[in-house]
């Protein structure tokens, strides 16, 4: 019974969560909730991913109606990945939330924030795992209702500033992606994706096909700030609460793309995007913008969240590189960029909240000396540091590999100088960090700073050691995201 | 003349786009938050008819399971665009929240005025 409706339980435990969490009112008890709940949702995950890898597509009618007039829910396992990205993330971080969110949110609103964490991660999850196009604008809509909220909760009053930028531009990309469904659904007549899929072929107009697809692209595209939509990102990860900027800058962007992935690739079909326009030409060209205008731009950040972020940005460009290339190895190291960086920036995000916790800040003064005093922190920090650079033996480094290797396939050796290029950049961004941290003397608040607590230390520790183990054994995350890629590529439903 | 019989054929489309644009531009050109929310809600209101025109059928009735009626107009872009109006309502009402905080924490609402407060920003 149990094993049947777990896809659905996956959405709707953490929905009741939220609920709960409003209901009880007490922070400390929201806060267990919401870690009862991270905990049994990644468990759901691993075994549809089991049941995924052992016998194929899942397909769950909701409410027993059954598809394509009722709404599905669909796992092969491009979701199944997501879905136990999103929840593993959510499992490993929680136990951090208590200390970092009791310093920074009061007291009435903890309870608020837990229901926000938890409607936003069912917002996510359900985008992941519905095969009905609109359902997942409800979804998604959920998750950045959710996010808005979320960020608006930070100290600073620019938080305030930050979430409204960001509600407007969010706003304007999930009505971009309602009209080109509205388009999709007047030429074919459905709304699940599948079928969709099926029935374009038979579309005698293909303009409006197209229009939709670009609609779709740049709606989606500003829900991932893709460059040169990234504007609302930097703000909105530097104002937030620490832990909601370490959950959004590891999940949030994933699901959107996600979400891009499942249209290019399994709705439209490699042929229609990359075939007539120079769709391919043009993702590749504003990923290298990112990669370098973003990672340039964070070179000169003193505020070592907002450097983050623009780092995010830089990221986002290798993942949608990987997409552009449009081949077996290129879309591997999208998709594998996919958890590789959630787990790096995760890590990074939970050791400057360390950070934030002991010294109520993160500029770049406030690192002077700060490896004497916490080095435990500051180690991680360089570890996942690296793996941003890509370094030989952490996550980072597979999925410059696969980029490289793409890159190779189709001939373009300056790519793979771009790449190295890019890495460099971030380098100059993470050494920086790194050389105040260990080459200064500490002074003022620093002397006084010590190893952040026990709770936080190993959420952040077991993200750290993953961007290495990742590193090293691919077979979870490689292994799988090539599976992943060879699908998308054949069209497999 | 038949360029013209194209155009009024199409009105409902125009208006709809008209709308559609006229939200996007109060968006970018106000400074004014709650004003650009008006506009991001004209926009959104935009895209409701572009569901429903297509939904209607002159002549159609309600769907009705009967030998009587056999034009009815398709009841799904209804149901889809209630629930984008829900959508809708509980984005603006969160960016009206979010205007009266930005009201209490910066005295203002005029996109320049808080911007010179907070370079940063």
């Amino acid at each position: 019974m149990i094993v049947d409706n777990l896809p659905a339980l996956q959405v709707i435990v953490p929905l009741l969560g939220a609920i709960l969490c409003v209901l009880v009112r007490r922070g400390w008890l929201a806060w267990f909730i919401a870690l009862v709940v991270s905990w049994i949702v990644p468990l759901i995950a691993v075994a549809l991913i089991l049941q995924v890898l052992d016998g194929g597509v899942i397909s769950y009618a909701m409410g027993g109606w059954a598809p394509p007039v009722g709404i599905e829910y669909r796992v092969d396992l491009l979701s199944a990945f997501v879905l136990l990205l999103i929840s593993m993330v959510g499992a490993v971080m929680l136990p951090y939330a208590n200390l970092s969110v009791e310093s920074e949110i009061s007291d009435g609103k903890r309870a608020w924030f837990y229901a926000l964490y938890l409607l936003c991660m069912t917002g996510m999850l359900g985008i992941s795992i519905t095969g009905d196009a609109f359902n997942a604008f409800v979804f998604l809509e959920v998750s950045s209702l959710s996010t808005y909220a979320m960020i608006a909760l930070g100290k600073d009053r620019r938080a305030l500033l930050a979430a409204y930028q960001y509600l407007i531009m969010g706003t304007i990309g999930a009505t971009f992606y309602v009209i080109a469904i509205g388009i999709l659904y007047t030429m074919t007549g459905t709304l699940n994706m599948v079928d969709m899929s099926g029935r374009l072929g038979d579309v005698a107009t293909v303009r409006p096909l197209f229009a939709a697809l670009a609609f779709l692209t740049v709606g989606i595209s500003l829900k991932f700030a893709l460059f040169p939509l990234h504007s609302w990102l930097p703000n909105a990860y530097a104002y937030a609460p620490t832990f909601a900027t370490a959950f959004l800058a590891s999940t949030a962007t994933k699901a959107a793309v996600y979400l891009i992935l499942r249209f290019f690739f399994s709705v439209y079909g490699v042929a229609l995007v990359f075939g007539i326009h120079p769709i391919s030409e043009m993702l590749i060209a504003l990923s290298l913008m990112a990669m370098f205008g973003a990672s340039i731009v964070a070179v000169y950040q003193d505020n070592i969240k907002r450097m983050l972020a623009y780092s995010s940005v830089a990221q986002i460009g290798y993942i949608t590189l990987g997409f552009g290339l449009a081949n077996v190895p290129g879309l591997t190291g999208g998709v594998v960029h996919l958890a590789n960086h959630a787990v790096t920036k995760g890590a990074l995000f939970l050791a400057v909240g360390g950070i934030v916790y002991r010294m109520g800040a993160a500029h770049l003064d406030d690192f002077k000396g700060i490896g004497k005093k916490m080095p435990l922190t500051m180690a991680g920090f360089t570890i996942a540091g690296l793996s941003i650079i890509g370094v030989p033996g952490t996550a980072g480094f597979i999925s410059k590999w696969y980029l490289a290797i793409a890159a190779l396939e189709h001939g373009w050796g300056w790519l793979v100088m771009l790449l190295v290029l890019s890495s460099l950049i971030s380098v100059i961004y993470i050494g920086r960090v790194v050389e105040v941290a260990y080459f200064r003397e500490p002074e003022g608040k620093v002397m006084n700073a010590t190893e952040m607590p026990l709770s936080m230390l190993i959420p952040a520790w077991v993200m750290i050691l993953a961007t290495i183990y990742f590193g090293i054994e691919t077979s979870w995350t490689a292994g799988i995201a090539s599976q992943i890629a060879t699908d998308l590529l054949a069209g497999v439903q | 003349m038949a360029a013209l019989q194209e155009l009024v054929n199409h009105y409902n489309h125009w208006i709809a786009v008209f709308l559609m644009v006229a939200g996007l531009y109060v968006v970018v050109a106000r400074g004014n938050m709650v004003k650009k929310l008006v506009g991001l809600s004209l926009f959104q209101t935009s895209v409701y008819l572009i569901y429903l025109t297509p939904g209607k059928i002159i002549g159609g009735t309600a769907p009705i399971l009967s030998d009587e009626f056999t034009v009815y107009s398709n009841p799904l872009p209804h149901v889809l665009i209630l629930t984008a109006i829900v959508v809708g309502i509980a984005t603006i009402a969160l960016g009206l929240a979010l205007v009266v905080r930005i009201n209490e924490a910066f005295g203002s609402i005029e996109e320049d005025e808080i911007f010179e407060k907070d370079v940063e920003a």
